[in-house]
């Protein structure tokens, strides 16, 4: 098996860029083509009237099809709970419950999900009526700056229900049979939910409550 | 993202006719990959067609005794399905290998064979890309390539397919069933689907323009042991560095298809027969003719120790 | 309220509230998605706009011309703001690059434009409409390459370089010698919630709804930039969705948000896309280290040297490695030297625990390293070399004060140093005598296993900071101060701590933070927020507690003072007590203070200390890394909340297995950029990648260091983390990476062959 490294010259002639030198012409063609060659398509779309049922009401509302389901919610719903960590699906704070499912609102179009049960962190319970999950991360503080901690609590409410409901994972080891709860699931299942404050470890404990008191 | 219009389809004719005869228009199904790729304006449609609603969804038997899959059943769906966890179990653990629950929910069978590279050049509009813009150049080559590709490379592209559910579905014979813009059927094994790079980067599967895929089906399950390994610098929700999917025989013969290898998913069928020999043979057939780069060498190694791996599991 | 005395007893030391595991205040908001963060500020001020920032498309070079006109035609569009119509524009003392780019560019992704928009797609479909022309220039993008061209260069904050005894000479006379290179990547803050701001014009008073850790600093700087009064900015930041230094710094979120609403005429908000993140904003700079440490054959450190190098942009300040190798261990001879040479990638600046978490990666490698060679035990060794006393204390840059400087103790004493303590205790919770010196025996299956030890060292830094009390006729009190909280619990604490000083339970105290029109705090940065800030808060209430004495007195002239206790929402004397609503009356009473550190920080070196111990397993084919146990002591003074302080901890110790195991921004050297800009290429650990955590503080008080008797424990938690992972790496595989990430293309071609 040959293992060889054609990057240092073969390959270096392919590429626009070299360093050192003055680049004039040849980069405003390469690197910025994407604004230089093509500046067409400029119409503003039709916009779509769409009905949104978001923790269990109903919103008619006139969105650019272009708006995700997370700028719907936060823009237009006044719901900001839900995030906009990454706003490219590599996150997980702007996660929401559709159809009783957890997806991030980043990467769905709001209208896409007309016809589809939203729930947001606000539809899970509020300040004075917390949901268990809610109550659980504030018990084992599960959190610290509270970026990701809604997308963290709707994904371990529908993630809870995953496991209930026998839906393996990368760690089950048996894959014929219905997964335990444990903390191996729940963290690999947890793992679209980043938390860069590092609470993982209470967020587990918070969890292990919550699936104590329901199992 | 530009501006687009936006489209329910009720019919799979109504869909494979507008987006064959409007400029510019793309099925959406899943979303995952394509609503983050016109956010950047890599994927700038005229025309969205939702055929969510066209009920590809079924995961069924088959005559021949194997499964069809359809094109819009979500990758948990998929992962959990009884039947492919007894029979089909690589591909239950490719899927449950990738990216995280969330994904997974939304993410489609036929949205996961044909989502893009992620090669950060590529994700980067600023750079030279001859992917996303044919005959600007190769950042990745010369540039920081530790997760691209090492076989069926060329000198205009070093991406890789990005799919662990394509891994495993490669490793099984998938088919895809498509109907074309003339309404058609028509069925393309996965090994067919895919293209190597070559000088046109920007062309990734084989599929007409407008022609959409309404169903992957399985064979018959072949028995043996299923494993996909994925190996990764975390412990989840990260593309795989390199994986090794592999069905195994109680004689020792068996399958092995890699991921993160290549801009397919790669299988070379002649090196299979090397299995009873051992990771060593069986790895120089799979990655002979191996390309590497400066960033992305180790993957050979990476590759041959993780299928000997697999293979003592398998003796257990 | 000047605190130049250690501090005697006081009522914190009653401990009826502080020291308490409190849950968060905050909790209730921010686990119902309703505690406001900048960019959900919809109802704050109308009509907001929306602004989308375009990144330079080179590193360094200028912009040849820039063509708006496509853009400014598009739907939506209200304004363009580019340096060219921005006006004259200062720059922050804080800010290395500038924040709008153009004609010049300094860095990859460096602002060069602001779209505003009534939506936010039509803004950023507008922002791509905007054609640059640039003109690219050389630039200068690897540290190993710039290595060699490095200065030290002493700075307010570093002293770039120390020297005591003659370290060259004991170290070619030790009998035991190692003489290592080190490195580690740039890293990424990648805190979840990006950089954002909400800016609206009132005339000429500007508001900004904002996410930034240093409220006060960041008026002084929006001030500089927009060449505008302080006395016209208002700054408001209570939630804030992490920072780890990316946001102690006015950024170009509040700052285009500001030009934009100027320019636009109506509010705008701005929040920098995910993608900007690394290459707009700050990061840690690289480092490459060298260790030589020499000791007798019994394991005395007789010399230690320490040389760091790291890059930045010309003016920015170096990521100094070899400063804590000035405090941590004896030994007579030593040297340390922090060098910083010219890269022309994006700006370098603090990230949590500057310095140390850099530093501590090499040196504590290198102690095991050296533990090794004398067959010695880590852990031993490290308790053989403790010292009570700064053997490195080089005199601070800037020092013109003579006598001072004579009467300067070059060995200051720790005002409390537990670290040897924290060792006996870890390695005993930990199992540690079960670990087997021998690398590469233990195995679990697929997984070799190996455990590791390290040092967690960060200094104590005191800052002034005021706050402002006010106490109502229903006995309720309100804490005012420009303190942030960026997930350190700072909400709480405050509250803790007036609770304790007022005698009333923590449902009575409401605080109020991040507003610079509140007193200036300490703020949020370098850990010197908690014990800062709380200190400050102490002040305000010892001058509340006089009032309400005063008060009491002249309601009852009968009302014996001199023995008052502040107890259940009262103020009691032997015989009488009085509510302290009704002393409050109807107008309510209200008191300012700040505390003000007199030179306690000079005469002791003020550190904090800890013993990391973690368990690795390495998987034997793939050399896949993965955490398996994590336990850190800790001694860092009185911990106030011991809920909060852990999750610190916690938080740092996940940080430093990014930085051990995964994080690394990859330098494009031929375009000068960081490449993976983004949470799918820069990983940083998820849920799966951590294990529970162990964090067990030691019970300490340090007068010294404040009247809270506490001590900063924020960074703490991060120091030392990677070189104990690197060393139960090398521990389970018998492979030493000294080359930070140790990610396994690193380890596999060394790795035992397979059956």
């Amino acid at each position: 098996m040959s293992i060889f490294d054609p990057s240092r010259r073969k390959f270096i002639q392919t590429t626009a860029a070299s360093t050192g030198a003055i680049i004039t012409a040849k980069l405003t063609t390469d690197a910025e083509a994407k604004s230089v060659l093509k500046p067409k398509q400029v119409t503003e779309p039709a916009k779509v009237n769409i009905l949104l049922r978001v923790n269990g009401s109903e919103h008619q509302l006139m969105v650019d099809p272009r708006m995700t389901l997370l700028d719907a919610l936060r823009e237009r719903l006044q719901l900001t709970g839900s995030k906009k960590g990454c706003d490219q699906g590599q996150c997980g704070a702007c996660t929401v419950i559709v159809d009783g499912r957890r997806i991030v609102s980043c990467l769905t179009l709001a209208v896409m999900q007309e016809g589809h049960d939203i729930t947001t962190i606000e539809g899970l319970g509020t300040p004075n009526n917390l949901h268990p999950m809610q109550a659980a991360f504030i018990k084992h503080d599960g959190y610290q700056c509270g970026f990701c901690t809604p997308g963290q609590i709707c994904s371990a409410v529908a993630m809870l229900d995953e496991v209930k409901a026998g839906m393996p994972s990368h760690v089950t080891s048996d894959l014929t049979r219905s997964p335990k709860m444990s903390a191996i699931e729940f963290r690999e299942r947890m793992s679209g939910n980043i938390c860069r404050c590092g609470a993982y470890s209470n967020i587990q404990d918070a969890i292990a409550e919550v699936a104590g008191e329901r199992t | 993202m530009k501006a687009f219009n936006y489209e329910r389809a009720t019919s799979l004719a109504e869909a494979v006719a507008k987006v064959s005869h409007i400029k510019g228009a793309k099925f959406i199904a899943g979303g995952t990959n394509l609503v983050d790729l016109m956010k950047l304006q890599i994927e700038t449609p005229t025309h969205l067609i939702d055929i969510n609603d066209l009920g590809l969804d079924k995961i069924e038997a088959s005559a021949d005794g194997g499964l069809r899959i359809g094109a819009l059943v979500r990758n948990t769906d998929l992962a959990a399905n009884q039947q492919v966890r007894r029979d089909y179990a690589v591909l239950s653990r490719a899927l449950l290998a990738g990216a995280s629950g969330q994904l997974r929910n939304q993410a489609t069978t036929a949205g996961n064979l044909l989502q893009r590279t992620r090669c950060p050049y590529f994700y980067d509009t600023n750079m030279p890309c001859n992917k996303r813009e044919p005959n600007s150049g190769c950042s990745a080559i010369g540039g920081y390539s530790r997760l691209h590709a090492i076989v069926g490379v060329s000198n205009s592209c070093i991406a890789t397919h990005p799919s662990d559910m394509a891994i495993a579905m490669r490793l099984l014979d998938a088919t895809v069933e498509t109907v074309r813009p003339n309404g058609s059927i028509r069925t393309i094994p996965i090994a067919e689907l895919h293209r190597l790079p070559e000088n046109t980067p920007h062309i990734e599967h084989t599929l007409e323009a407008g022609e959409l895929i309404t169903a992957v089906t399985l064979p018959k399950p072949v028995g043996g042991t299923h494993i996909y390994r994925k190996v990764r610098d975390r412990a989840s929700y990260a593309f795989a560095l390199i994986s090794v999917a592999a069905i195994v025989q109680r004689d020792g013969t068996g399958r092995v298809a890699v991921g993160g290898v290549a801009h397919k998913p790669w299988r070379v069928e002649a090196a299979e027969r090397d299995m009873p020999r051992g990771a060593k043979a069986l790895t120089a057939g799979i990655l002979a003719n191996a390309q590497t780069t400066h960033d992305n060498a180790f993957k050979v190694l990476l590759v041959e120790r993780t299928i000997a791996s697999v293979l003592n599991e398998v003796k257990g | 309220m000047k605190f130049d005395t250690p501090a005697s007893s006081n009522p914190i030391d009653q401990l009826k509230v502080i020291g308490k595991p409190a849950s968060r205040i905050d909790g209730p908001l921010k686990t119902t998605g309703t505690a406001p963060y900048a960019y959900d500020r919809y109802n704050v001020v109308s009509n907001q706009a929306y602004g989308y920032v375009l990144g330079s498309a080179i590193a360094k070079g200028r912009i040849a011309s820039m063509n708006l006109a496509a853009a400014k035609a598009y739907p939506g569009v209200i304004a363009i703001v580019t340096a060219e119509n921005a006006g004259k524009l200062g720059k922050g003392d804080f800010n290395t690059a500038l924040l709008l780019g153009g004609p010049e560019i300094q860095h990859y992704h460096q602002a060069v434009a602001v779209v505003v928009a009534e939506t936010f797609e039509q803004a950023r479909a507008a922002a791509y409409l905007i054609q640059v022309e640039y003109v690219r220039t050389k630039g200068y993008f690897d540290l190993a390459d710039e290595k060699s061209k490095g200065v030290a260069k002493d700075d307010p904050y570093t002293i770039a370089e120390s020297a005591v005894g003659n370290f060259s000479q004991a170290f070619s006379s030790a009998p035991v010698q190692l003489d290592a290179s080190y490195s580690t990547s740039h890293e990424s803050h990648s805190m979840l919630e990006p950089h954002a701001t909400i800016a609206a014009w009132d005339g000429d008073q500007l508001t900004l709804w904002t996410s930034n850790q240093m409220i006060a600093w960041s008026v002084g700087e929006i001030s500089k930039t927009l060449r505008i009064a302080k006395e016209k900015i208002r700054v408001i930041s209570p939630y804030i969705g992490g920072g780890f230094g990316s946001k102690l710094f006015v950024r170009t979120d509040a700052l285009m948000a500001a030009l934009a609403a100027r320019a636009a005429m109506r509010p705008v908000k701005v929040s920098l896309q995910r993608a900007l993140i690394p290459n707009n904003t700050t990061h840690r700079s690289a480092t490459i280290q060298r260790l030589r440490i020499g000791a007798t054959k019994d394991g005395q450190i007789t010399a230690i040297g320490h040389e760091s190098w790291s890059g930045n942009l010309p003016g920015g300040s170096p990521e100094a490695g070899a400063v804590q190798t000035r405090a941590l261990y004896a030994g007579a001879n030593r040297m340390t030297s922090n060098r910083i040479s010219q890269l022309d990638l994006p700006e370098a600046n603090a990230m949590r625990a500057p310095n140390e978490a850099s530093g501590l990666a090499a040196l504590e490698q290198a102690m095991d390293e050296m533990a090794e060679k004398l067959g010695m035990d880590p852990v031993v060794f490290r308790i053989k070399n403790d010292t009570q006393v700064v053997p490195d204390s080089p005199l601070k840059a800037g020092s013109t004060d003579s006598q001072a400087n004579k009467n300067r103790n070059p060995n200051p004493p720790f005002s409390l140093r537990q670290l040897v303590k924290c060792f006996e205790t870890g390695a005993e919770r930990f199992g540690w005598h079960k670990r087997n010196a021998k690398p590469g025996q233990v195995r679990d299956g697929r997984w070799l296993v190996g455990m590791g030890t390290a040092s967690a060292y960060r200094d104590n830094v005191v800052m002034k900071s005021a706050a402002r009390v006010k106490l109502d006729n229903r006995g309720h009190l309100t804490v005012e101060t420009d303190m942030t909280d960026i997930g350190t619990g700072s909400y709480t604490i405050i509250a803790q701590t007036a609770a304790e000083m007022m005698g009333l339970p923590l449902e009575k105290v409401t605080v109020r933070l991040g507003d610079s029109s509140f007193p200036a705090s300490a703020g949020s940065g370098g850990q010197w927020g908690g014990n800062s800030s709380t200190s400050g808060v102490y002040a305000a209430c010892m001058k509340l507690r006089e009032a309400i004495t005063v008060k009491a007195k002249a309601q009852d002239p009968k009302f014996d003072i001199t023995n008052a206790v502040f107890a259940d929402g009262k103020i009691q004397s032997k015989s009488q007590s009085i509510l302290l609503a009704d002393l409050a009356g109807s107008r309510g009473l209200v008191a300012e203070d700040a505390i003000e550190f007199g030179d306690l920080d000079k005469r002791y070196q003020q550190s904090t200390f800890g013993a990391h111990f973690v368990e690795v397993g390495v998987d034997a084919a793939t050399g896949e890394i993965r955490m398996r146990r994590m336990l850190a002591v800790c001694a860092a003074g009185r911990i106030l909340n011991p809920k909060t302080a852990r999750s610190q901890v916690i938080g740092a110790m996940t940080m430093g297995v990014g930085a051990a195991l995964m994080e690394g921004l990859e330098v494009d050297k031929r375009y000068g950029f960081f490449v993976n800009h983004d949470l799918a290429g820069y990983e940083v650990p998820v849920h799966a990648d951590i294990p529970h955590q162990e964090v067990i503080f030691l019970d300490e008080t340090d007068p010294i260091s404040s009247p809270m008797k506490a001590k900063g424990v924020g960074e703490l938690g991060i120091c030392g983390v990677a070189a104990a992972i690197a060393n139960a790496v090398y521990n389970a595989t018998g492979v030493r990476v000294r080359d930070y990430p140790i990610t396994l293309d690193k380890l596999i071609e060394k790795m035992p062959t397979m059956v």
